[in-house]
């Protein structure tokens, strides 16, 4: 995989600024600072519990920060629900849960946006398969994504495949972001390396992607940026080549690389 | 592999519990059949009627036969579709019969209460109107129950099976009432179109509406994304408690609808007559192709299914079977359906 030109000055799209976020007695989240920027993968990694899942909830307003200030393109936002966070332009794609097997790709690519009939029929919901078929087939031609059924049900495909029409799904209607927590966590080897691959065409689009991941040799090959959190907090903080597995693994368990500037 | 594991229909939890039976080595032309439930169900259907045809040729294929069974299929065939949607989003509506029954008997009194047998027009317009409305409200009931209070739609419909038929003989105090309009039941019970009983028109218009929302429109797709995956449904931003309260009021509306249809062609109503619309509604609808486990659903494959338990019906009363042997056999049916629709599922989804 070839890795795009180091540039950390691209526009950073999301960035959280000592977020806080408690369970009852569990402090998930202690003053977090996380950025994403346009065009690169920024990983998210860390040990069970350190609080990626909910640090990307509220990055994709399944949550609201109890403390903490959230900017999306550089202006302070509030999200109160999912469906804010996709005004944004901010699409999440889920590890399990995500699709309708039954329905077939292009239902899924336009679940909930569905493009209807122009006139009368419109104003009667009658959907536009002919228009939502055309515009996933471009999608997924320029992603490269294959679907040996465009008309089948989802569920039919493979699992790298059934993943790979959810990430062309969010980068269909992500103007900024798209997360994904955990993408590859049930694939094999050779849909792991397809889904990887597909994550590169999408940051190279031009969208920030936040990566969720625990394979660390993975994210040292379709990452920009690392960002390691431990116990609430970011402990450190790597751009492309500048760390190995071993300086990984170390920060994700002892936290003490010292916190630097992405 | 289960990335697609999100459906949380009773039928699916019980499922995840059973082994698949495995059709993977199965020979192409019983796949395709099995893809396409609906064609096969119309050969069954072929055979069934080859068969009482054979046995009692001039009963069985009078006009007067092919009438009778055309009239049944569209009183309970209109509910039937009603059990398509909610069974499309992974529910299930055990209280169709009942339903159907509390609106007729409301309905009755409120006809008898405007002249009874020699009502006009007016009444009757009002009579159809209160069995739809009073049917609709027990939709209501099981869509709060469902989706608010949470509680499974096996519990909920069936709640509401005894609720609604104890209601019912509140109304009418356990009595039949016989005063329908005389119109209702000669202008419309016994109308014809074309050759063809209005009432069978009436029910293909239902189904044909239906049929065209559920196959076309983002109603339809919205259906089958909740019985495909609720949670995925919601995360794509479709309001699946309002839906789901929509799809349960649908299916007592529609249940009402078939209440008028029946009392416009028995001129009375029928309390103790539909204990058994759950059963032959949900197994036509499995028949046709919908799944019990939600996320695929037909009204056309319904109509052809709907037909099956009542051709039986009709033929075991003309071949001289006792007719207890069709419940028997709707059951014995239904079980197979579904066993049906697993090996379909096994056949296809990839693991
Ligand atoms: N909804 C919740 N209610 C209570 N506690 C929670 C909730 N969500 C997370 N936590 C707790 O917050 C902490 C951080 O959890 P989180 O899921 O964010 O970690 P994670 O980094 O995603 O871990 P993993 O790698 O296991 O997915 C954990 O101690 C977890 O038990
Ligand atoms: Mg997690």
């Amino acid at each position: 995989m070839t890795a795009p030109v180091q540039d950390s000055t691209a526009t950073v799209v999301v960035e959280a600024r000592q977020i806080r976020k408690a369970f009852g007695h569990v402090e998930a989240l202690r003053g977090v600072d996380f950025k994403a920027r346009a065009g690169e993968v920024t990983a998210l990694i860390g040990d069970n519990g350190a609080g990626k899942s909910s640090l990307v909830k509220i990055l994709s307003g399944v949550y609201t920060a109890d403390g903490g200030e959230l900017l999306i393109n550089g202006t302070p936002a509030r999200p109160s629900s999912p469906q804010d966070i996709r005004a944004y332009g901010i699409e999440t794609v889920y590890q399990d849960l995500a699709l309708s097997g039954d329905l077939t790709p292009y239902e899924n690519v336009f679940l909930g946006r569905e493009k209807r009939l122009g006139g009368i029929l419109g104003l009667l919901r009658v959907v536009d398969r002919r228009t939502m078929r055309a515009e996933t087939a471009e999608i997924f031609d320029s992603l490269n994504v294959r679907v040996k059924d465009h008309k089948g049900r989802v569920a039919t495909l493979s699992g790298g495949q059934q993943q790979s029409v959810a990430i062309a799904r969010a980068a269909m209607w992500a103007s900024h972001m798209v997360i994904m927590d955990e993408p590859t966590a049930a694939l094999g080897v050779a849909q792991t390396k397809s889904v990887l691959e597909l994550i590169r065409r999408v940051a190279e689009r031009g969208i920030g992607v936040v990566l969720i991941s625990h394979n660390m040799p993975d994210v040292l090959a379709v990452a920009d940026s690392i960002q390691v959190l431990r116990l609430g907090k970011r402990v450190a903080s790597f751009r492309r080549g500048e760390a190995e597995v071993a300086d990984l693994v170390r920060a994700m368990t002892s936290g003490d690389a010292p916190e630097e500037q992405s | 592999m289960t990335m697609l594991n999100g459906n949380k229909s009773v039928g699916a939890a019980i499922a995840e519990r059973m082994p698949t039976p495995d059709s993977g080595h199965a020979p192409r032309w019983v796949k395709s059949l099995l893809a396409r439930p609906s064609i096969g169900m119309l050969v069954i259907l072929l055979l069934l009627i080859a068969v009482f045809s054979i046995l009692k040729p001039d009963a069985f294929l009078g006009s007067y036969n092919f009438r009778s069974i055309a009239l049944s299929a569209s009183v309970i065939g209109v509910a039937a579709v009603g059990q398509t949607f909610v069974l499309g989003t992974g529910g299930i509506d055990l209280s169709v019969g009942s339903v159907l029954v509390f609106g007729t008997v409301v309905s009755a009194r409120v006809m008898a209460g405007m002249g009874g047998v020699s009502a006009g027009w007016g009444a009757v317009g009002v009579g159809v109107v209160v069995c739809v409305v009073a049917s609709a409200f027990w939709g209501l009931v099981n869509g709060l129950l469902v989706t608010y209070l949470r509680v499974p739609a096996l519990i909920a419909t069936l709640g509401s099976l005894g609720m609604a038929l104890g209601a019912a003989q509140i109304v009418s105090n356990g009595l039949d009432i016989r005063s329908v309009p005389a119109i209702m039941t000669n202008d419309i019970g016994y109308e014809n179109v074309a050759g063809i009983p209005l009432l069978v028109v009436i029910a293909l218009v239902v189904a044909l509406l239906a049929g065209f929302v559920l196959w076309q429109t983002t109603y339809g797709v919205h259906t089958k994304s909740i019985g495909s995956n609720p949670e995925g449904a919601l995360r794509s931003g479709i309001p699946v408690r309002r839906h789901l309260i929509s799809i349960y009021v649908l299916s007592g509306a529609l249940a009402g609808v078939a209440g008028a249809m029946s009392l416009a062609e028995f001129s009375t109503t029928t309390i103790g007559g539909h204990t058994g619309d759950n059963l032959t509604t949900i197994a036509g609808a499995v028949l046709g192709g919908t799944s019990l486990f939600g996320g695929v659903a037909t009204v056309f494959g319904t109509i052809v299914g709907i037909l099956v338990p009542v051709t039986l019906q009709s033929g075991f009363v003309i071949v001289g079977v006792q007719p207890f042997w069709q419940t028997f056999a709707v059951g014995a049916v239904l079980v197979v359906a579904v066993f049906v629709d697993q090996l379909r599922r096994g056949s296809q989804n990839r693991r």
